[in-house]
């Protein structure tokens, strides 16, 4: 594409993002974010099993639409730099270890995020001889996004429930 | 002796306050250029305070490299900061604003990150110290040649001085010396703070890392330093480069209204040349890894080119 072209596009489209809706959400009892997450999440996503359709409205929390980045999240390269630790789909046998290992290699004070409705019940892949169990059978979830897919809208919610802004 | 403390003092204060800044104003650039909102100029400022609140995660089995290095990244980038002209050109008292000393204190950090890539035994954190070294090792001969074919007109090669002397004669300004010089000096800072198109700060595909594969295995406040002294180092070039380019309304000395101008005038001058970068970084492409050599080979040849040039010209 030309400079120009490119210009030409910029220009036209200006800001895409819009005004965030309310979402439902679930949020462990007795969760409370932690004080130094305020405005600021670093995220970490594990697809431990997922068919993709969460990652795509993760991808798309991201993009220029709904912009979970003016909310301080940022999805970044390694658990080491990560606040926040987010799992979508069911615990296949081959991703029980690597989350694990995820989970612990996250600084603390870290918070996990289950999205889809895979991770509560394992919803349509339940009694797979390839399922270890649903992400409840492994960690403490603080919050949990519902829906199969969800809705970015709520991803957006779940994060913000975690940044507070 | 006094006025060298506060003039010290003055350039890491401002160089802690407008970093993060910096960061945030590129970062909300590109957020707007790409349709997006973005976090806001004050977010890089919330993401350091956060991860000096967070306990560092250690490997088991990792050595005190790990703790050090990025503690010595930092103060190696404070000490550059209070040694480049950034608000002010008055040479200090008993410390050595000599080109070739800023320059190894700015290797001094770059080992640092290179040894903590080295450190965790990853085959990422390996391969982002290999490459960081040979855009090193490529990149620091075009620093002290580009900044010498300028200090040729000044008679020195203490920064401060040459700023000084640019400052007070226009007349060098504008010249083929300065203008390959600056040339040279942009691209070289820009291969060393690791923009693109040499390397690519949000990337997320550890086979195209250079920074962020030797900072994988750090996190909490270890991560803060890090982050930190990787933005102060792009503060202290772009700051250099800029004073160096236009150095109008640098203080001279360490009276309040001079230091006064001369840091509104580094803020506007930082913040354009920050928003500049970023939008321009809009319309490129990461470099093939051996492309790179390439494009740093092209800013050795026209700083070489400078310092001929400088023979004839002055
Ligand atoms: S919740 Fe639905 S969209 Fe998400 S991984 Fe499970 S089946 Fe796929």
């Amino acid at each position: 594409m030309s400079l120009t072209r490119l210009l030409s596009m910029i220009t036209r489209t200006g800001t895409m993002t819009e005004p965030v809706a309310d979402a439902p959400i679930e949020i462990r009892e007795g969760f409370v974010p932690p004080a130094c997450l305020r405005g600021s999440a670093q995220v970490r996503h594990v697809d431990a099993g997922s068919c993709n359709g969460c990652e795509i409205e993760l991808g798309a929390a991201f993009g220029p639409v709904y912009d979970a980045e003016r909310f301080g999240a940022r999805l970044v390269a390694s658990p080491r730099h990560a606040d926040v630790v987010t799992v979508a789909g069911v615990v296949t046998q081959n991703m029980v270890e690597p989350l694990l290992n995820t989970i612990d290699a996250t600084p603390n004070p870290r918070v996990i995020i289950s999205i889809g409705d895979c991770t509560r019940g394992c919803g349509v892949f339940a009694g797979s001889y390839a399922v270890a169990g649903s992400v409840d059978d492994f960690a403490e979830v603080d919050v949990h996004v519902t829906g199969c897919p969800p809705a970015p809208e709520a991803i957006i919610a779940a994060l913000r429930a975690v940044t507070r802004r | 002796m006094i006025d060298s403390v506060v003039v010290i003092v003055v350039h890491l204060v401002f160089a802690l306050a407008i970093t993060p800044v910096l960061i945030g104003v590129m970062r909300t650039v590109r957020a707007r250029l790409e349709g997006r909102v973005g976090g806001g100029i004050v977010q890089p400022w919330r993401d350091v305070l956060k991860l000096f609140a967070k306990e560092p995660l250690r490997a088991p089995g990792s050595s005190p490299v790990l703790t050090w290095a990025p503690l010595l990244l930092m103060a190696s980038s404070l000490v550059l900061c209070a040694l480049i002209p950034l608000v002010s050109t008055l040479p200090l008292a008993g410390v050595p604003g000599e080109l070739f000393v800023v320059v190894s204190v700015l290797l001094l950090g770059t080992v640092a990150l290179a040894m903590l890539g080295l450190e965790a035994g990853t085959a990422f954190g390996g391969m982002g110290s290999s490459r960081h070294m040979v855009f090193t090792a490529l990149v620091e001969p075009t620093v002290l040649l580009s900044i010498y074919a300028l200090s040729v007109p000044a008679g020195t090669s203490a920064l401060a001085a040459i700023v000084r002397s640019r400052r007070d004669d226009l007349s060098t300004l504008l010249n083929p010396v300065s203008i390959l010089a600056i040339a040279a000096l942009i691209v070289v800072v820009i291969a060393e703070t690791g923009r693109l198109p040499v390397d690519n700060p949000a990337t997320h595909l550890e086979l195209t890392m250079v920074h962020e594969a030797m900072i994988l295995e750090s996190g909490g406040r270890d991560l803060g330093w890090l982050e930190f002294g990787s933005w102060l180092r792009l503060t202290a070039l772009l700051g250099l480069t800029v004073n160096l380019a236009v150095p109008w309304a640098v203080a001279g000395d360490a009276s309040w209204t001079a230091l006064l101008v001369g840091v509104a005038a580094t803020t506007v001058k930082l913040v354009a040349a920050a928003a500049l970068l970023a939008a321009v970084e809009v319309f490129l492409a990461k470099l093939r890894l051996f492309r790179v050599p390439e494009l740093l080979a092209g800013s050795f040849v026209l700083a070489f080119l400078s310092v001929s040039a400088s023979y004839l010209v002055f």
